[in-house]
Parts: C-alpha cells; structure tokens; sequence
C-alpha cells in the first residue's frame, strides 16, 4: 500500500524545516538533524531539497508520541546562518501572538512565550 | 439559573473520568494522534498555533456566580490568567496542556460545565438572546426550550456523527439578538394572528465560505412539536447531508440545493412519522423544566429612582454609561447592564481572571449571582436593581469593564484570528485594537451611533464579518495580510448579508478604511439619527466605494 506521504508529492523550492506541536503541550517544536525535537528554530535541521525533506518528514510522522501533526514550513536563512520563519503564520508560531496578552504580567512574559525548557526525544 | 439534577452531574463526571482515561493513553503512547484526535475533539480540545485549546460551552449564555468564579480559577491554575468568550456563547482557554486538561474538565466538571458538543459534527451548544427571561420584549424564557433540545440532542448516538455541525439557535423576542438566520437551525417563537405563541422554524442559514440566511421551512409550529420537528429536521439532514465534500456538507448546501420547499416536504415526510410518538411534548414535562430555570426574588420597586437622575446629571460618564450600557428590564425597578469586553487597545472577548472574579462577586451584590455571555463577546449582569447602578458603574470602571461602547464602533466582534488560530491567514485582534485607538474619542463613536464592525480572520467567519455593518475579513494574497470590507450586513431581525465594497486593502491600510466609511457615512446620512445600517441601505456601497478607493 502506497502511504500518504509517497502519494503526495513533496515541492522543495528553497530552504525548509519539518514543524509540529509537541503532544504534551502543544508547543511549536522543530525536527532537528538527530531525530529529536527543538523548540529553537535555529536547532531545526534545514533542508533543501525533497528528499531531504521527505526524511525529516518519514522520521517526524513516526514519532507520533512527542509531536503531532507534522508539515513542511519555508525559512529563510539570515547572512549569519540564522534561520528566520519563512512567513508571518510561522512567524507567529515560533514568537508567540503578535499582540500583548490581557493577563497580569507576573503570570505572562511580554513578548516571548516560547517553552524555555528543550525538547529531547529520539525518534 | 438553571438547576442541574443528578443525572446531568453524573454524566459530566463520568465524562471527564473518561477523557482522563483518554488522555493517560495518548501521554503514554497508546493511543495515537488519529485515534486520540476525534476523541479530544468530543470534549472541545482543539489544538492550534501554539497550543491546546479547550472550549467550553456556557449553555444559553447563562452563569452563575459560582461558574464564572470557576471559569476565572481555570484560567489562573491552567491556563495564562485570562478567557476568551467568543460568538457562540463558549468560552476558550487557548493555553492549556494536555496532562493538565483532565484536572481542569474536573473542576469545570465540578460547577456543572464542560466541553461536550463544543466540536465535532454533532450539534453544538445551543445558543439564545443573552438577555432570555428579563427582556421586555420576550414572549417566553427560550432557555426552556434551548434545554429541552440540549437535553435530547446532547450524547444522542444519531445526532453524533452528522455530515457536519449543526447550530441551533432560539429567540422569543420581537428584536432578535440571538443572530438566529445565520444559524443551521433557528426558532422563533412568536404571537399569531389568534393570540396562539408557536415556532416559525428556518433552516440552513451560516456563514463561511458559502454564507446563506435561514430559510422559512414552517411559519408556525406548535409548541408540543418542537422537539419532534427539530428531530425530523436532524433525520433528513442527516440521511440527505454531503458527506463526500467537507465544504458542501453543512444542512445550508442541502437547503439550497433542495430548494427549501423540497427540504420541507422530506422534514414533513419524516416528522408525520414521529410526531405523536413520545417526542410530543407534553405540558408536564416542558413545565419540569421551566421549573428549574429559578428567577430572583425580585422586590417590588419604582421605575427611575430620583437618585438616578440626581447621578446623571452630576456625571457625564455615569450618563453616558446609562445611556449605552444599560437597558430596561422587563420588571419597574431593574435594569439589564452590559459590561463591555471591548475597551480600548483590548482583545474582543477577552476577560482575566481579576475581571471575572469582580464581575461575579459583583453578581453576587447587585445581580441575584446570574451573569449572561451574549454572542456579541460581551456580559450581562441581568437583574440589577436601579438603585444599585451608580455603585455599580464605580466597580465595573475600577476592573475596565465600564466602557460606554456598547454597539458602537468599537464595540467589535473578532474572532482570535493568526494570533491563535491555526485555520486563519490573516489576524484579526490587532485590526480591531487598531481600530478602537483610530475611534477612542468617545464623542465621535457616539455621533457615529450604532455600528457594528465585525472582523474575521479566515473565510469560516467565526467574527461574523457578513453579517457586520461594516465586515472585515482577512485573507492571504501571497503571503501578505489583506482584507475585503463588507458593507450593509446584520445580524438582527432584518438579517442581511453584506456587500463587498472593492479589491482588499492591505493589513496597514484598514483601519485607514475603517475611518474613510465613518467620514463618508457622517457626509453621507441625511440626518443625525439616520443609523449608518439605514444610510448604506439608501445609498447602496457605491457612495462608500467611491470614497474608500479614491485615494487608494
């Protein structure tokens, strides 16, 4: 039986990264190069091309229990090598709400609601 | 208030023992995504952006004290201190964890709440007029009848795997604020010609990408056939509805494609069957219920104490908050006020946990511990004595939730949009904000009148944006934020859907637009009292086109 994945063609047209949700939490986290997950983009593993994408993707949907829902997302990279977000959905999803939260400021951080602690799950 | 039996808290309790069962299993790797999905979507939990979001129904838009202490605590110990109230009488908390979910169902759980029918294709919390058994233009409480079908419909093995959700929406008063025609389902009860009170019944009304008010299917409907026609109605829609084709699948495709005479006569076909079965309500029954909506105490006290003038007079605010926040009730001596969830620079719908904890002890001391959630992403404290609302105003203004805007520009409808939402391609809360800075002078909102603006982020529409006066609905174009402007839309007893002005306007320009309809309605309205609705319904967009795109 041909899996999902084979029947849908993957399109690489520049530099990408393999995105979820962490099951526990729901936190935007990144495939990185070893088969973990991040929720540092910098840490993700970019790729170029569709099967380097489509790796990261094979290993992403087998590890059903730490992420959910897995896709392609475009970044950019920065002249120093940084990986930025590659639109502003993704923007949005690695930097939190573009707007400030309504709650006390002791139980909310202003700016940047990334889960501080890493992710480190093998596939 | 509505009085929960045994038999609700049982089925409650043993629902969340059940999702924490559930929840164990997906932790532990039992039970896959795939598997777990449709069943945490049974109980509310979406997953969007950034996390879980558990959604909780607020039944007829009807709490107490008690619960909105309850709401205010889940979002202190589980989620980032705040709620989100939305248009369909919910409220979400959009930063909950999954290990944490079960604890928090229980405590929600443990004031009769929970997220049952809050997703999935069955049908879903069933909303009404937030200001059911005090307005003085309501027939009867709908709430009776609201929990009559939740009561038949909520677990209903039949009615859990529909094509698609289904909405039900009920009103029992002359002016419609239940936005009952944008609904699957709407009833509409009234006075015949000989004094009789029945149903008119539409069906197939929502928005979205293919947005259709509800069509007449029965003018009149005797009260005992409610639930039974309401069933029948279920049946076809359920033996008819598209299943191949999500996009096709809601009852308002079946009811176009049909033609609403054809939907009619299968709903008729199959209710003709059941109709005098046990699904006939009998007085008794529909009596028990009405029985456990329990109304205050009320006293006996004189409409327009003279203190209450004295206090108009002596200050402005409290002036202009009577004006726009309060409305009479159907008693001489109370008032229904509407605590606005849409100050300035605020999200719409948004409350914290300060706010909710002071609006119910505030229910406690002046509104019999009732409070109401209105589809406008407001609350209403229901029954408050007049006597009691300069006091009153003081506490609301001191949490930021005395804002005299009730109906007025800024008081807009938005749905979380891209700051949440992982369905959306445009955001929605920062246009609004916007918004609210471009019209913070309070005397310019108020010249303006009543105008509503309602903002979506995605073409499924949950900020109503067709049926806004003015609409705005996101949209992505490349990558960028853009938006398309409605003009001419409602939501109430005139129902209409908006008219598209022109091209879409990129996200910096909006509320640039937004300012450019107000200055040509204000150019345009023949007189000071002639409403912005009736305006654009004399001159058509064109006029608004025209001065919206010159300069563009």
């Amino acid at each position: 039986m041909t899996s999902p994945l084979e029947q849908k063609k993957i399109k690489v047209t520049g530099p990408v990264v393999v995105t979820a949700n962490r099951a526990g939490d729901g936190a935007v986290v990144y495939r990185r190069a070893d088969g973990g997950w991040s929720n540092e983009l910098d840490a993700a593993a970019v790729v170029t091309d569709a099967a380097g994408a489509q790796r990261l993707m094979t290993g992403a949907l087998g590890d059903d229990r730490h992420a959910v829902g897995p896709y392609i997302a475009p970044v950019k990279l920065a002249p120093g090598g940084q990986v930025r977000p590659g639109n502003l959905r993704e923007l949005i999803r690695r930097g939190g709400p573009t707007i400030e939260l309504p709650a006390a400021p002791r139980a909310m951080p202003k700016r940047d609601y990334r889960i501080a602690e890493p992710v480190h799950s093998q596939a | 208030m509505y009085l929960y039996d045994a038999f609700d808290r049982t089925l409650v309790a043993e629902r969340v023992a059940e999702f924490r069962d559930q929840v164990a299993r997906r932790l532990s790797g039992e039970l896959t995504e795939e598997e777990f999905k449709p069943l945490r979507l049974m109980n509310g939990v979406y997953l969007q952006l950034h996390a879980y979001m558990l959604r909780t129904a607020i039944p007829y838009g009807t709490l107490s004290s008690a619960q909105l202490r309850m709401l205010a605590a889940v979002a202190r110990k589980y989620d980032r201190g705040y709620g989100h109230f939305t248009t369909r009488q919910n409220i979400q908390y959009h930063w909950i964890k999954l290990a944490e979910l079960p604890d928090a169902m229980a405590d929600l759980a443990s004031v009769g709440m929970h997220g049952m029918q809050t997703s999935g294709n069955c049908v879903r919390n069933i909303t009404t007029d937030q200001w059911a058994g005090v307005a003085p233009d309501e027939i009867e409480d709908p709430r009776i009848f609201a929990e009559l079908i939740r009561q038949h419909v909520t677990l209903h093995p039949e009615f859990s795997f529909m094509p698609r959700k289904f909405k039900i929406a009920v009103g029992t008063a002359t002016n419609d604020r239940a936005a009952l025609r944008i609904h699957d389902l709407a009833l509409r009860l009234y006075r015949n010609g000989a004094g009789e009170t029945g149903f008119e019944v539409m069906v197939g009304g929502g928005l979205g990408r293919t947005p259709f008010l509800a069509k007449t299917i029965k003018p009149f409907l005797q009260k005992r056939d409610v639930l039974s026609y309401v069933e029948a109605i279920l049946r076809t829609y359920n033996q008819f509805g598209r299943r191949d084709n999500i996009y096709k699948a809601r009852v308002k495709i079946l009811v176009h494609e049909l033609g609403p005479e054809a939907f009619a006569k299968e709903v008729d076909a199959e209710w003709r069957s059941i109709k005098d079965g046990n699904l006939a309500l009998d007085a008794a029954a529909v009596a028990e219920i009405a029985g456990r909506f329990r109304y205050p105490d009320y006293e006996k006290l004189d409409d327009n104490p003279r203190e209450l003038a004295a206090a108009r007079r002596a200050d402005r605010g409290f002036d202009a908050w009577m004006g726009n926040c309060v409305a009479n009730h159907k008693l001489p001596g109370y008032a229904i006020v509407t605590a606005s969830l849409k100050p300035e620079g605020g999200t719409p719908g948004d409350a914290t946990a300060t706010q909710m904890d002071a609006i119910a002890d505030l229910a406690d001391r002046t509104s019999f511990g009732e409070i109401r959630v209105g589809h406008e992403q407001n609350l209403v404290l229901p029954h408050v004595a007049q006597r009691d609302l300069v006091a009153l105003w003081r506490e609301l203004d001191a949490v930021g939730i005395a804002v005299p805007n009730v109906n007025l520009v800024s008081d807009i409808i938005s749905c979380p949009g891209l700051d949440y939402c992982s369905l959306a391609n445009a955001r929605s809360i920062p246009i609004a904000q916007e918004i609210t800075r471009r019209f913070h002078n309070l005397d310019l909102q108020r010249d303006l009148g009543r105008l509503h603006v309602n903002i979506s982020g995605c073409i499924n529409a949950c900020g109503h944006h067709h049926v806004g006066h003015i609409g705005i609905l996101g949209v992505d174009k490349n990558g960028e934020e853009f938006y398309q402007i409605t003009l001419g839309g409602k939501a109430d007893q005139n129902a209409t859907l908006g008219t598209l002005i022109g091209p879409a306007v990129p996200y910096a320009e909006v509320a640039d637009v937004v300012e450019d309809i107000a200055a040509a309605y204000l150019e345009l309205r023949q007189r000071p009292d002639e409403l912005f609705i009736d305006t654009v319904k004399r001159t058509g967009v064109e006029p608004f086109r025209e001065r919206v795109y010159a300069a563009r």
